[in-house]
């Protein structure tokens, strides 16, 4: 790609950019907010949403500017009254489009709370749409002044959720067809489990022919449900369990395989109650799989073990850390000083942290004069 | 790892070799493929047509433990039709002659009987992986759970030095380590022969240095036990008492009954775990212990790449972090550490005794961790290992090494070769990913993965429930019959109890690394 720097016009700033970039890749390398919904970073744009839209010099329509190519002196304004306007209607059409009961109120329509009642119904529950306060369409519905009731809703808020599959729920009553979930599988995590199916109003994202995920190729890694930007997609452990004003973010590290990848926890009352990508973080840059994603709840297991154990007959019983430490020690200190150190061996462990296993190397050459210190670094 | 896996996105060439990363390291897999979008080509060398080979250029299906005579041959085409780096290995190696002497005993025609292949393909495999520079390679298990592991790393080894892809970005030899903190384990000296930073036990210079820093008068000075001896001394009753943290050997060893009669002798054996495991049944003490998320630490990635951990909820009823365990035993023993945060272990002595992590300090680990060898605190990380050719060792070294096959081959009684690994959805022996919500509906039972050849061949229907016999034991699973398994093969995990494969597999070990066989022993499959 040409590093050629060239020049336009951006909300009266005159803008340096290399070409090839997008207008909204200038915008952004500027500070310059446009609103989007179906761009997802590092994939092809795909232009499907329509509310990045800019207005162009000389161009006949507003233009997208996620997949608008910048290019010399082009004069364009992010934030005109066309541009809201158009905004505004784009997303009054997506509201209308689906479930989001996210109460943006009407005033002359009295419907509102039938079509409240009704959705509520439908996702068995008393609270308002899983991703209330995480939407992105929520957040530019709020910014743009949206109304939910400007046009009649469509036939898809009556499509049921699909709730059959572990760990993903997924709601087309909530569906905007973005397609960020079908660029997050295919490109992103290039699983190739959903695409576009059916035309026109019909539209839908699908999955194995249009049959639930479990039937499919999806592979549980929920990329797909981190790309969403509405609640159609939502983990199942953390739907109307998670809420984004309660939560507290934590960063660490994967515990399953060596990849490490960066992992949110999210954190409400102590529990984690949901797991997401670090965007932008090495090594995995927002990435999960299955078991990063899913697999923190056995912590909470009810068969932890959570005190010490004791062995007697055929059985354990419970015992104090003193108890148990002194009883180790003793043993140690007899076996050690009647067969030599060398009669002591132990395994550390490869899924516990680095200070672990150095205390435990330590307390093996140090404390009880053995190398006889392994663990499974082969296998 | 040489290398690092943000450069894989941007890598041209990959040759992955007994790997299946699709599903044991997922997202280093979406790397790959993201390459392969992108214009990069991909070998895949594996007895199975896993997942990832859907992706790749070429699928090369070598027989189980072939690997050495075909990494040979490959080797001796480079050589015979002049496509290595001469460059590279007339300046940054030494033993290029013993090489090219030992190579001459697998002309690929020798090496595709061994195989099982094509000796046009091997040829191919050569001419294609010189085309394009530099080749990335990555290996997992399939590599090293052989009895012939260690000599297949080399073989690995000499294959990318002689190309010249050490040292550079998106090259290398790129071990995709299995656990989460396994090469953590390694660098913490969690090994027989060495302390922490690889500082050799045997040596006077180092021991003098933790003697010192530990405050003891001497530390032992003969390499220590690995995990395959110290069970066999429980028999003996040359080991009388065994420290198990964290792990459930019972199910990851090879020849389950055979462990288990290893741990029924311990004199005394304490584990400490975060559940009751088919471990714990033996221990005569268990300790509980905090898990991932419940105590503050850090990880270190295949990338060498540290990493911070921290806490999100409490530790249930009275279970401690192990580091304040091994403290308090320490204590018993006479050893008063002052360390007393995990925080205080890293910045006062794994910092301060390995000189590799000198420069790393949990002050530095905010963001994205730093990369080791990070030698000072303006250091910033080490990307990729050995640049412009400079080895620890000063040249890279070649080191020959011959074919040796597995050490139980398929014979009348057992004709054909189990080869086992892990499967997406679960991890291990299940203790954490099958106590998780959802996981055992995506993978709820083990099943016995076989070619449709082999299973036509025994009358056996897709699902039926078979069994599965080695020389050691039995197990019965329903059969899944695919042709990503080649004939001659089944594949089974050791995911769960009653059908773990570990009950068939063969406890040979590699003579050097200790590493057991996991990739190879004999079988029948019977209906049941």
């Amino acid at each position: 790609m040409s590093e050629k720097q060239e020049t336009l016009i951006m909300n009266g700033q005159s803008l340096a950019f290399r070409t090839g970039q997008t207008l909204l890749e200038v915008a952004e390398a500027h500070g310059i907010p446009i609103p989007t919904l179906c761009h997802l970073k590092g994939t092809s744009p795909t232009g499907a949403c329509r509310v990045c839209v800019v207005e162009v010099e000389g161009a006949r329509t507003l233009l997208p500017a996620c997949s608008t190519p910048a290019a010399a002196h082009m004069v364009v304004q992010t934030e005109s009254r066309r541009v809201v306007a158009a905004r505004r209607t784009i997303l009054e059409l997506l509201l209308a489009s689906g479930n989001h009961n996210c109460a943006v109120p009407s005033e002359e329509n009295g419907d509102w709370t039938e079509f409240q009642l009704r959705v509520q119904a439908a996702d068995q529950t008393d609270d308002l749409c899983p991703a209330w306060g995480d939407c992105k369409l929520q957040e530019l519905a709020y910014a743009y002044q949206a109304r939910s009731d400007r046009y009649p809703r469509t036939a898809k808020a009556g499509l049921p959720p699909e709730l059959a599959n572990p760990m993903i729920v997924r709601d087309f009553s909530r569906c905007i067809l973005c397609g960020r979930c079908v660029q997050a599988c295919n490109e992103v995590q290039v699983n190739r489990a959903i695409s576009y199916g059916y035309r026109g109003a019909d539209s839908k994202i699908v999955a194995a022919g249009d049959r639930p995920l479990a039937d499919s190729d999806c592979v549980f890694c929920g990329e797909c449900i981190q790309a969403c930007p509405v609640g159609a997609l939502v983990e199942k452990k953390a739907r109307y369990t998670w809420r984004p004003w309660k939560d507290h973010k934590i960063r660490t590290t994967c515990p399953y395989c060596g990849v490490g990848c960066q992992q949110w926890l999210h954190v409400q009352d102590g529990r984690i109650v949901k797991v997401s990508g670090v965007e932008d973080a090495e090594p995995n840059r927002g990435r999960l799989c299955v078991k990063g994603r899913f697999g923190y709840d056995f912590i909470y297991s009810e068969e932890r073990l959570k005190t010490p154990l004791i062995r007697e007959g055929d059985d354990f019983r419970e015992a104090s850390w003193e108890e148990a430490l002194d009883l180790v020690a003793t043993r140690f200190k007899a076996v050690m000083d009647t067969h030599g150190p060398d009669a002591i061996a132990g395994v550390s462990c490869a899924r516990s942290i680095n200070e672990d296993s150095y205390q435990m190397q330590k307390l093996f050459r140090a404390a009880i004069g053995t190398n006889n210190i392994d663990h499974c670094a082969r296998t | 790892m040489t290398n690092s896996f943000n450069e894989f996105a941007r890598a041209k060439m990959f040759m992955v070799i007994g790997s299946n990363m699709t599903e044991a390291h997922s997202v280093a897999a979406t790397y790959v493929k993201n390459a392969v979008a992108k214009g990069a080509r991909l070998i895949v060398v594996d007895p199975r047509r896993h997942a990832l080979a859907d992706h790749a250029d070429l699928h090369v299906p070598l027989r189980v433990g072939s690997d050495i005579a075909f990494l040979n041959s490959v080797v001796q085409v480079l050589i015979e039709e002049k496509l290595y780096d001469q460059g590279f290995v007339a300046s940054c190696t030494v033993g290029f002659e013993d090489l090219k002497e030992k190579v001459q005993a697998y002309p690929p025609e020798t090496a595709a009987a061994i195989c099982g292949l094509d000796a046009d393909l091997i040829r191919e495999v050569a001419r294609r992986i010189s085309a394009v520079k530099p080749m990335m390679l990555c290996y997992t298990l399939g590599i090293t759970e052989h009895t012939c592991g260690r000599n297949n790393v080399l073989a690995v080894a000499n294959l990318q030095m002689l190309l010249g892809n050490m040292g550079v970005a998106c090259g290398g030899v790129n071990p995709l380590r299995g656990q989460n903190n396994v090469q953590g384990a390694c660098d913490m000296g969690a090994l027989p022969n060495v302390f922490p930073g690889y500082q050799p036990v045997i040596n006077p210079e180092a021991r003098e240095k933790f003697a010192t820093a530990w405050g003891v008068d001497r530390l032992p000075d003969q390499n220590g036990l690995m995990i395959p001896q110290m069970m066999e001394g429980l028999v003996d009753k040359s080991v009388r008492a065994f420290y198990i943290f964290g792990e459930n050997l019972a199910n990851t060893e090879p020849d389950i009954r055979k462990v288990e009669h290893e741990l029924a002798s311990a004199e005394f054996l304490v584990c400490q775990d975060i559940f009751p495991n088919e471990t714990t049944r033996f221990a005569h003490v268990v300790l509980p212990a905090a898990a991932w998320s419940e105590n503050e630490g850090t990880f270190t990635n295949s990338e060498r790449r540290v990493s911070r951990v921290r806490t999100a909820s409490p530790a249930p009823g009275l279970a401690r972090p192990n580091w304040w365990i091994f403290r308090e035993i320490a204590r018993r023993l006479g050893h008063e550490w002052a360390s007393d945060s995990a925080q205080a272990i890293w910045d006062n002595e794994i910092a301060v005794l390995a000189p590799q992590f000198g420069g790393i300090q949990y002050g530095r680990l905010d963001g994205d961790g730093l990369q080791w060898p990070c030698p000072d605190e303006a250091h910033p990380g080490t990307c990729f290992l050995h640049k412009d050719g400079d080895f620890t060792c000063g040249l890279g070294v070649f080191t020959p090494v011959d074919w040796t096959p597995p050490a139980e081959q398929p014979c009348e009684d057992y004709p054909l070769v189990l080869s086992t690994g892990r499967r997406l959805a679960h991890y291990h022996t299940r203790t954490q990913t099958g106590r998780c919500d959802g996981m055992n509906d995506i993978l709820g039972e083990e099943t016995v993965d076989m070619s449709p050849h082999d299973a036509a061949g025994l009358a056996i229907a897709q699902g039926e429930t078979v069994r599965v016999r080695s020389r050691r034991g039995a197990v019965c699973a329903k059969a899944r019959v695919t042709d990503r398994v080649p004939r001659g093969m089944v594949w089974m995990a050791f995911h769960f109890r009653e059908a773990n494969a570990n009950w068939l597999t063969n406890p040979v070990f590699d003579p050097v690394t200790m590493t057991a066989e996991y990739k190879a022993c004999a079988v029948r499959v019977e209906k049941v």
